[in-house]
Order: C-alpha cells, then sequence, then structure tokens
C-alpha cells in the first residue's frame, strides 16, 4: 500500500481537527491574521499548540506548513537553496519561501532551537514590511495578505542561550497556552482517547499529581498530550496501570527512583 | 568448593592488630575461640565488620565481635549489616555512649518478633520513592525522614527505619506507602486541626481519648483515600485483611457516618463520647501514632510566619497590580476587597483570588501559602487576606535570611544553616553520612598594585597567551567540498562538470557549508587557600588566577573560582572568589589579591560542592581543575594520609560518575605517589617550579580544553 503524498503547499486540512478553546485564542489569532500580525505561542510541551495552529488553518482554510526547528537548522533551511541536477543548477524553495508564495501558514516550532542567522529572514516577514528577502536569487518576495508567520516557544527552559531576542519577541502577538484546566483536560481527553469520563478524570488527577512533582526531580509533569496517549492504550485494552507506566513515566523520566514514585502514584488512583 | 575455616590462631593474629590489643587488653582469644566453629564465609562477614568497624572505634568492634557470632543464626546478614552501620552513624553523631547503647538494644532481639525482618521494606531504600510519591500528592509540601515510629507534625512524616509486618517484601513496601498516604491524609483532611490538648483535658483518661480519636479519625482518613486514591484503598483493605482483626461490631456504624463525603474532623469529635465509652478500639498497623506535643509545637510555629509572609505577599501582588494601571485621580483608593475562594476539584486544591471582583493570577508562593494556610484552618481567614502595610513586618523574621558564615562560631550549635557532605570512610568501606559542615563564604576584596603589578610583570607571557588563546576561539570557517551544504561550491561544481565530459566519474562532493562552532564549556578551578601555600605559593596562584581570567575571557568560557580550606570536619569553608555569574570586574580583581592562606587541605567537600555548582551549570563539557600543593591533610585528624586520598578519590570518582572532567594542577613533588591513583594517569600535572605556575596554568588549560 502506498502513502499518500502530499504537497504542503496546496494541501489544505479537510477535516476539523479537534481543539477545545480554553479562552479567547481563536478570536485572537482570527483578528490577529485578518490584521496581518505574526503570532507567537508560548507554553510548555504537550499543551495543544500546533493542534491549535491545525486548527486554525482549518478555521482558516489556509494551507499550515510546520518547520520543527533545530539546533542546525540555517537561514537557507528556511528559505531555499541551489541544489545540482544533471549538471545544471536548479533552485529550490525552502519551506518558508513556499508558504509566503501560497498564502499559507507558516508555523516554526520550537523557534529558540533553530541558529541564530535564520532571525534574520524571519524579521522582515514579521514587521510591517512582510517580506522575504532572498539574497541568492536577488529577489524580494512580498507576502499575500492571507500569509500568517507564527512561532512557538517554550518559556520553561530557563536557558540564556534559548531565550527569543527583544527585537524578534516585540513583533509578535503572543498567546500563552498552560495546561487546560481540570474539567477542560477530561473532555480533551475523554474526546481524543476515547476512555470513559471516569477514567479520563483519574488520568487528570494523575497528570496534576506529576506537575506537583515538577522542580522536585521532575522537569516537566505529565502534559496533555502524554495522557491522550495513555488514554488511547486504556481504551485499547491495556490495564491503566501499564498504560500510565509506558505513556507517561517512561515519557517524562529516566531516573529510577522516579520512576516507580509515579508509578506508585499511577497505582494509588487506578 | 567452600573454603576451610580459618583456625583461631589464624583468626588471633589479625584481631590483636585490629583491636590494638597491646593497649586495649581485649581478650581476643576467647572471640577467636567463639569464631572457630563457623563456616568460613560466615567468618569472613564478621571479621570483615569486625575490621572496619575498628577504623572508627575499637571498642564499638569489640562489642559487635562479642555479639556477632551468637546473632548470626537468628538475625538476616542484611539486617546485621545495617545494624553495623547504624551504630557507626550514631557514633558519629553523638559519640560512644550512645552508640554502645545502640549496640545494646540488639540483645533484646526477639527473632519471633522479627521473623519478617529479611523481607522488612528499609527507611534508605524506600525513602526515595516514597518522598517523591508524597510530594505527587496534593496540599502542604511534607518531607519524608527516619525516625523511631510512624507520626507526623504537619510539615514532616516520620517512618520508622524498618518495616516489616509481613513476610513479603513488597507487601511491605505497599504497607509503608499505606502508612504514607494515612499520615498524609491527616494534613490534608484537617485531622491535625484538631486541638488534641484541649481534647486530652476534657477527659479522665487522656489516652484513651486520643486512641479513640485517632481510631474515629483513621475510619475517616481511610473513606477519603478510597475516594481519592482508589487503587490504594485497595491495597489498604488487602494489608488490613491479613494484618488486623476485623473492625468490632459497635464501631461498624462510626464507620458508615464518617465514610460520608461530607464527614469532617468535628463529626470525629462528635462520635467521640460515645466511642470514649467503649470498651473495644480498633488499632491498624498502618495508622501509625498520634504525637499531639509535635504537631501542636510545629503548628504554632508555622501559624504567625505564614500569616506576615502571605500578607506581604498579597501586599507585593497589589503593588504590581497597582502599577500596571494609571494612577488614579484620588490621593487615596479605598481599601482592596480582595477575596480568595478555595475550590477543590477532582482531588487538588486551587484557589481563585478576586480582587475587586476582577480575577488575579496568584503566582506559584502565594498559592503554596494559601494551601498551607488553608489545611491549618480549613478556610483562609478573613484577617489574613489584608495586605501589610508599610513596615508592619521586618521581612528579616519572617522570611529565612541566608546564615552568616561566621556568627554561628559565637553559639554553641555550629552546624546551623550550613551544607553537610558525606565523607568516604576507607576503614569503614562507608560513607560517614552529613559528616563535613561546609559553609561558602566570601572573600575581602583588596584593592591594592597586585593586579597591575602582575599583568607588567608577565606583560609579554600575556601577550603570547592572546595570541594562543585566539587560536582556540573557534571560529567560522566556510567547509568546502560537502556533499551537503548551503550553496554550491562552483570551483568543484565545474571541475565536476569538466570531469563529467571526460567520461570520468562526477564527484558528488559539490556543496559549501559555513561551519559554525560554538565552545560550550563550564570550568571550575578550585584553588588550594591551605596554610602550607604561605609565601611563594600563594603568590603565584594569585598571578596564575589573573592571567587565567585574561586568557578566559577571550575564549568567553563560562568559569567560576573557589579557594577550599578548612580546619576538621565541622569548618570546612570554600571561598567564593569569583561565581558562574560574576563578570570580571575590577571587584572579582581584587579578591584575587586578597587571597589569603587559611588553614588545612581537606579536599573531598570541597570537589563534592563544587560537582554540585557544575551541574547547576548548562554546558556540553564541565571541567573541574584543583590547584593545590599538597596531599590532602587536615588537623588532627584521619585525613591526613590514605584516609584523606581515599576520600578525595571517591569525590572525583562521584564527580566523574556526573559527566565532570577533573583535572590536578600540584606543585607536590611527592604527588607521584598519590595523584595517579587518585586523578589517574592522564589527569595531573606535577610542576616542579612555583614561579612557572602563572605561566603553565594557562598552558595547560589550552591543552584539556582543545
Amino acid at each position: 500500500m502506498n502513502a499518500r503524498t502530499l504537497d504542503p503547499a496546496h494541501h489544505l486540512i479537510e477535516k476539523e481537527p479537534y481543539y477545545e478553546p480554553v479562552g479567547d485564542e481563536i478570536q485572537l489569532f482570527e483578528a490577529a491574521w485578518r490584521q496581518q500580525i505574526p503570532v507567537l505561542l508560548k507554553g510548555p510541551t504537550g499543551c495543544g499548540k500546533t493542534r491549535f495552529m491545525e486548527h486554525m488553518a482549518w478555521r482558516l482554510k489556509r494551507p499550515l506548513i510546520t518547520v520543527s526547528c533545530h539546533d542546525d537548522l540555517t537561514a537557507s533551511d528556511l528559505v531555499g537553496r541551489y541544489l545540482v541536477k544533471g549538471g545544471e543548477t536548479v533552485w529550490v524553495d525552502g519551506p518558508l519561501t513556499r508558504a509566503v508564495r501560497c498564502g499559507g501558514i507558516c508555523y516554526l516550532d520550537e523557534v529558540v532551537e533553530a541558529r541564530k542567522d535564520t532571525m534574520v529572514v524571519i524579521h522582515p516577514l514579521a514587521d510591517d514590511r512582510r517580506t522575504l528577502p532572498m539574497e541568492k536569487l536577488g529577489q524580494i518576495v512580498e507576502a499575500p495578505p492571507e500569509f500568517c508567520l507564527a512561532i512557538s516557544y517554550n518559556p520553561g527552559y530557563q536557558s540564556v542561550l534559548k531565550d527569543l531576542k527583544q527585537s524578534t519577541r516585540q513583533r509578535f502577538v503572543a498567546l500563552e497556552f498552560d495546561y487546560p484546566s481540570p474539567e477542560l483536560e477530561r473532555r480533551i481527553v475523554t474526546a481524543e482517547s476515547g476512555v470513559s469520563e471516569q477514567v479520563a478524570a483519574n488520568l487528570v488527577r494523575f497528570a496534576q499529581m506529576t506537575r506537583n512533582l515538577k522542580g522536585s526531580g521532575l522537569e516537566e509533569g505529565a502534559s496533555t498530550r502524554l495522557l491522550v496517549h495513555a488514554g488511547k492504550l486504556i481504551a485499547d485494552g491495556v490495564s491503566p496501570v501499564s498504560a500510565c507506566k509506558s505513556a507517561v513515566a517512561q515519557a517524562v523520566t529516566d531516573d529510577a527512583d522516579m520512576l516507580k514514585a509515579i508509578q506508585e502514584l499511577s497505582s494509588s488512583i487506578f | 568448593m567452600a573454603l576451610t575455616p580459618l583456625t583461631a590462631t589464624e583468626m588471633e593474629a589479625s584481631l590483636h592488630v585490629w583491636l590494638d590489643t597491646e593497649f586495649t587488653f581485649f581478650k581476643v582469644e576467647e572471640l577467636a575461640a567463639e569464631l572457630q566453629p563457623l563456616a568460613r564465609d560466615e567468618q569472613d562477614f564478621i571479621l570483615g565488620w569486625i575490621r572496619r568497624i575498628a577504623s572508627t572505634h575499637i571498642t564499638l568492634a569489640w562489642q559487635f565481635g562479642r555479639r556477632a557470632p551468637a546473632l548470626l543464626p537468628r538475625m538476616e546478614r542484611r539486617l546485621l549489616e545495617a545494624w553495623a552501620v547504624h551504630t557507626c552513624d550514631v557514633f558519629d553523631r553523638t559519640g560512644l555512649q550512645t552508640a554502645l547503647r545502640v549496640m545494646e538494644e540488639v540483645d533484646s532481639f526477639d527473632a519471633q518478633q522479627h521473623r519478617n525482618d529479611a523481607a522488612g521494606a528499609l527507611f534508605d531504600e524506600i525513602a526515595p520513592v516514597l518522598g517523591n510519591f508524597v510530594c505527587g500528592l496534593s496540599g502542604r509540601r511534607l518531607k519524608l525522614e527516619q525516625g523511631d515510629a510512624a507520626w507526623t507534625d504537619g510539615e514532616r512524616i516520620v517512618l520508622p527505619p524498618l518495616i516489616a509486618a509481613l513476610p513479603d517484601e513488597s507487601d511491605n513496601f505497599q504497607l509503608a506507602k499505606v502508612t504514607v498516604a494515612l499520615l498524609w491524609a491527616q494534613t490534608r483532611f484537617g485531622t491535625l486541626r484538631i486541638d488534641f490538648v484541649e481534647l486530652g483535658r476534657r477527659y479522665d483518661d487522656p489516652d484513651r481519648a486520643l486512641a479513640r480519636v485517632h481510631a474515629l479519625e483513621t475510619l475517616r482518613l481511610s473513606a477519603c483515600i478510597a475516594r481519592e486514591l482508589p487503587g490504594l484503598h485497595r491495597e489498604m483493605l488487602r494489608l488490613r485483611q491479613q494484618l488486623d482483626t476485623p473492625l468490632p461490631a459497635d464501631w461498624q456504624a462510626f464507620a458508615v457516618t464518617l465514610a460520608h463525603p461530607d464527614a469532617t474532623e468535628s463529626d470525629s469529635l462528635a462520635l467521640l463520647a460515645q466511642a470514649y465509652a467503649l470498651d473495644t478500639c480498633p488499632c491498624w498497623k498502618d495508622q501509625g501514632c498520634l504525637r499531639p506535643e509535635a504537631v501542636a509545637t510545629t503548628r504554632a510555629a508555622r501559624i504567625d510566619k505564614e500569616k506576615a509572609r502571605l500578607r506581604i505577599k498579597l501586599a507585593e501582588l497589589l503593588e504590581e497590580h497597582a502599577a500596571g494601571k494609571p494612577d488614579s485621580p484620588q490621593e487615596r483608593p479605598p481599601p482592596p476587597d480582595i477575596d480568595v475562594a478555595p475550590r477543590e476539584q477532582n482531588g487538588a486544591l486551587d484557589f481563585e483570588i478576586t480582587l475587586d471582583g476582577a480575577p488575579l493570577a496568584p503566582p506559584d508562593d502565594v498559592k503554596q501559602l494559601l494551601t498551607s494556610v488553608y489545611l491549618d484552618f480549613g478556610e483562609i481567614p478573613p484577617e489574613y487576606l489584608s495586605p501589610a502595610g508599610e513596615g508592619e513586618y521586618d521581612p528579616k523574621k519572617v522570611f529565612d535570611q541566608p546564615e552568616d558564615p561566621d556568627a554561628v562560631w559565637h553559639g554553641t550549635y555550629h552546624e546551623k544553616g550550613a551544607e553537610l557532605y558525606p565523607e568516604w570512610d576507607l576503614g569503614r568501606q562507608h560513607y560517614r553520612k552529613n559528616w563535613c559542615v561546609m559553609r561558602e563564604k566570601g572573600v575581602t576584596p583588596v584593592y591594592d598594585d597586585f593586579v597591575r603589578d602582575t599583568l607588567a610583570k608577565h606583560q609579554g607571557v600575556i601577550k603570547h597567551l592572546r595570541k594562543k588563546f585566539e587560536v582556540m576561539r573557534d571560529e567560522n570557517r566556510l567547509d568546502r567540498r560537502q556533499t551537503q551544504g548551503d550553496e554550491i561550491d562552483l570551483d568543484a561544481l565545474v571541475e565536476a562538470l569538466a570531469d563529467a565530459q571526460d567520461g570520468r566519474e562526477m564527484s558528488d562532493r559539490l556543496f559549501q557549508q559555513m561551519h559554525r562552532a560554538e565552545r560550550n564549556i563550564a570550568v571550575a578551578f578550585l584553588v588550594d587557600m591551605s596554610g602550607s601555600t604561605k609565601g611563594w605559593i600563594n603568590e603565584a596562584e594569585r598571578e596564575a588566577l589573573i592571567l587565567l581570567c585574561e586568557a578566559l575571557e577571550l575564549l568567553g568560557d563560562r568559569y567560576a573560582i573557589y579557594g577550599f580550606s578548612g580546619t576538621t570536619r565541622k569548618r570546612c569553608e570554600l571561598f567564593r572568589i569569583k561565581t558562574f555569574d560574576d563578570i570580571y570586574d575590577d571587584e572579582v580583581r581584587a579578591r584575587i589579591s586578597g587571597i589569603r592562606p587559611q588553614e588545612y587541605t581537606r579536599m573531598g567537600f570541597a570537589l563534592r560542592h563544587m560537582t554540585k555548582l557544575l551541574n547547576g551549570v548548562e554546558a556540553k563539557t564541565r571541567v573541574l581543575v584543583t590547584l593545590s600543593d599538597g596531599r590532602p591533610d587536615d588537623y588532627f585528624d584521619v585525613y591526613r594520609g590514605e584516609y584523606g586520598v581515599e576520600d578525595t578519590r571517591m569525590a572525583l570518582l562521584e564527580a566523574s560518575r556526573t559527566g565532570i572532567h577533573p583535572f590536578c594542577i600540584t606543585l607536590d613533588r611527592d604527588a607521584r605517589d598519590y595523584l595517579p591513583h587518585m586523578y589517574g594517569a592522564a589527569r595531573y600535572i606535577i610542576l616542579d617550579d612555583v614561579r612557572q605556575l602563572p605561566v603553565k596554568v594557562t598552558d595547560i588549560y589550552r591543552r584539556i580544553t582543545t
């Protein structure tokens, strides 16, 4: 069986991605999009930033191009580069250029991880110029009104090296994400994984316990995403305790004592 | 094949040496005779421990030897070992008399009562797990400590050293977990809000009343746990079935009343008169005991402090809130109306603060305070919510202040505010827990001409060093002819096309890439400030540090400089010269200039503390460089000699295990005897001439970090 190959620049999200709004973020994002202001999403991992972007892309009927940034990502990875094909040099657009050209939404996930030179191409796109300079082609691409730039960033890392510069952050409208309230999180887990309300409530309670451990040995508590994973395993017939172990405990820590403690917490609840 | 047992004569020879019989006159012959009939591995076990304990105290070792042969058949070896280590720990802490008493306690050891000990849950083994477990539960943060029995005072949970009521190890762990959960529930669900002292006064037999209220509360708390932690409750019921008698018939009704979700501690108190009249009183193995005095003392100490803290924090919160608003035209704004609504949702405790009707997001520390206050009163008393006025409280008295490291020596309690570090005891083959009393101190900056003179004196060297270090600054460079890259390497492409025209194979190395290198090194320098460095060495050390800083500033590596010295384990001192966060400025230079020789060279604690500091810094490579002039040593202490070398080696191993690269630069020419053992062959360097130090240190640094 062949997997479907999709061209991200022309691919629109067809089915509504499930998303539970926490506050007025949908309204804010739509307003920012209409006003052509770029958006910065802040928040811990697994609290729904990427899902929110998918949902917004679906709502606004724009193609979504997501780039997961890593510490080797350079400006040319975003803009594009020349390649050699059969003795000729051929220019190939990078994901950011493709998004600009087709008026899509470009989402740069964990942007602080990327090399500093990437900011150079982001800045002119992120202010009222809304242009993408392509030095190597000697061109400047002007972004259509539908184009939207969104970046995400986890302020929890607290490292001097991985901080957004003021000149960058002050170009964006910032939306803050956090773990949803227990009630909402329960609804999300139920809807996403298909477990019963009661199991979802217990999973949420378990997640809160792990979040209490943040700072005393855990870097980060269990995210909503992990709860959904655990819920899916449970819905598939795995016992809750071993689902929590594989999907949550093992995912948040390698420390043997901490693992055991988290195990004890989950076995206390289920 | 079992080894042949040792003969009495063979053992006597060793015992004479270990127990120093020439002076102590212990009758080792009797001991050897007792040991003779045992199997070889039993002999080795006991002899090994006699030798290890003898390195701590000979009398203890002798007492151990006299008791061990008789204990071996009825006591688990694991326990015997734990008992030996515990005795040594007690000796470390409180001296010979109490240690001997601990030693004697073992005589009353009843094998019947302790038949499950082999499968017991040892505190040291379960504490890391249960400590985190209780942290994860909601409410006030509780610490886990070891003590004589299981009880709680509302701020810590105390567990006995061994929980061994059941024959199965995992069951004993579960029992410990259930006990911890019940003790946690006492704080979380209001048991500790009961005024037990006043309660005792109302009854003729206070102990009887106390036992009954404890039982009633345990019934209520068990029901709370059934709701909050159903999985744990199942375990609890299973264990109670094995351990406890069923609930007496006349108590069944109480259980039903108290299992109601709205039942509080006052319902238990309402039933107390009835329960007091009953002759039976259930008692569960997992309920721990009630210590009203401890609860009252900690509560009294906590309440006023937290009231003050909360009011100050609220005032701060208001100030921040007001700062965000434009100035109101009124001269004096009306007092703000703060309202706090506790919310118990899905087992978690949360608070919603509203200010004049508008919600306010409380920071974590305020939430913690609110939680703690709520647990003490079952509500947030209104007087806690009036923000503190200016100057109403002295923050020095309300918040814990960092101790002045010198002030403690005026009093009698010398360990106050210090950090405690373990030390490896070679003879015991075990750590001495909390042995070194360590404090960080500042160095008084001395503003003199030293820095200027040094820079002038070594002008040539500095120029040379600068050049060398600038080369090290791994700068960006263009890598050509790569298989991947940002841009096409045109030269390579033209060549490749020409090759293709010729019919030769075309290279695929057609790209060029910018290579960006970032040094990501954190280095800590630990400088010997012992008395022996007085004179030349001290001066050379200071000069070396100045040169080093000049060079390091060029590289941009993060670095810290600390000096160490000490007198005995009670006074271990680390001197902050430059922390990782300090900038290399005039004050740091003056501090380097102010480095003065102090006392002795106890090294283990310094290495352990630096390991901790280094691990707090984010870097790919962490290096710990020690500058020293001799072997580890301390004032009239066993630290001199092998013990010190082994402890230092252990501290270095601990550092290596966390990924730190230790390195040593020494001026001790005899160091070849012990340094390879401590650091490993390639991890040290010996300088023959003090005057080389300033020049060499920088050079060595260059070598070990490239």
